[in-house]
């Protein structure tokens, strides 16, 4: 099942790379799309966890929510970079809980830390995150955990 | 037309921060600061970009191909941050956090 | 139209440039390089529009996953100084023990 809707998806991909549909073209890509999953499948990597399909439709509606964090992030960079009406910067750098229970959750939170600017993660441990953050507000925020919590929400259910 | 201006505002929207986060990397003291200014470019300033070629493009493979050219960064980009950032903390680089003297910084450069 | 957006995407790969130039530090240098190709991503595709060529998008594509690749590559290079995978006997061995 996995590996057949990786098959057909890979399969689309070039058939919108390449827009054509000569016989010649399509066996090259039926060609190139068997080498793929050969080479996956020998690599060991469709499984669970590289490939999760069962979430696939949750995470439109996380995007919505990441994507207005990431726009108010920039803006706030934005005005302290210019220092526009004397926003300043004051680097710190905070350990923050990790309650995510799985990997996938975990990689998910610390990839959209890093995604907003203003705050990276610089490193990830079994139960909690270290994070460099540009000013005091982004690590407060950071801290009440607020996206920890819409991820759990939008992406897993809980 | 009026797509014609939109797609104009996005694109100056985002060269205009484009250029902010290229005067970010440049007047922050320190490397970790300067991660959050290239962040501005590799997020923001690359969705009103490629958002406004996209409407030029309009429903056709180009627009698909400017929509997998976002997800590919959107993707790497902080993978390629939080590489770099780890790296540079395992190699002793400390940050400069708000604590020191201010007026201490203002020596360093 | 896209000759504002070109415009404005050189000046900010010229700052980038400067800064990969000035430094100080190894790490600097490195974000520098991959901002100065996350903006030449946008650059070939900004330049696909204004020439009306589609075919650069394509190339746009690929920069921006070789883009990714090359900066975790020198990022492998400076702090390990090979690229040697300093596990990977040992992983392959316990996958082969789980087989």
């Amino acid at each position: 099942m996995k590996s057949f809707s990786f098959v057909v998806l890979l399969f689309l991909f070039w058939l919108f790379l390449s827009g054509h549909l000569e016989p010649l073209l399509l066996g090259l890509g039926v060609a190139s799309v068997a080498l793929t999953v050969f080479l996956s499948w020998r690599m060991n990597i469709i499984d669970h966890e590289s490939y999760p399909l069962h979430l696939s439709l949750k995470f439109p509606g996380y995007f919505l929510y990441l994507f207005r964090e990431i726009v108010k992030a920039n803006i706030d960079v934005a005005r302290r970079v210019l220092r526009w009406r004397g926003a300043s910067v004051s680097p710190q750098m905070i350990e923050i809980p990790l309650l995510q229970e799985s990997d996938l959750g975990a990689v998910i939170y610390a990839n959209s830390i890093t995604l907003t600017p203003g705050t990276v993660t610089i490193s990830l441990s079994k139960d909690s995150l270290t994070v460099h953050a540009l000013s005091k507000e982004a690590a407060s925020e950071l801290a009440t955990n607020a996206m920890s919590k819409e991820i759990s929400n939008r992406v897993f259910n809980q | 037309m009026i797509i014609d201006i939109l797609s104009w505002i996005l694109l100056t929207a985002g060269g205009a921060l484009g250029i902010v986060g290229g005067i970010g990397i440049h007047s922050f003291h320190d490397f970790y600061s300067r991660l959050h200014a290239a962040g501005i470019t590799d997020t923001l300033c690359a969705m009103l970009i490629l958002s406004g070629l996209g409407l030029q493009a309009g429903w056709s493979i180009a627009a698909f191909k400017l929509a997998l050219i976002f997800v590919f960064l959107f993707f790497t980009s902080p993978t390629a941050s939080h590489a770099l950032a780890n790296a540079a903390l395992h190699s002793g680089l400390k940050p400069r956090l708000s604590r020191e003297d201010p007026a201490e910084q203002n020596h360093h450069d | 139209m896209f000759i504002t957006a070109l415009l404005a995407i050189l000046v900010t790969m010229g700052l980038a440039l400067a800064r990969a130039l000035a430094g100080p530090t190894t790490y600097d240098r490195i974000a520098a390089v991959n901002m100065f190709g996350t903006k030449t991503v946008l650059l070939i595709a900004v330049l696909a529009f204004f020439t009306g060529r589609s075919d650069l998008l394509d190339i746009a594509l690929v920069y921006a996953l070789i883009n990714f690749i090359g900066v975790v590559a020198a990022l492998k290079l400076v702090t390990q100084g090979n690229f040697h995978c300093p596990d990977c006997n040992e992983s392959e061995a316990r996958q082969g023990e789980s087989k």
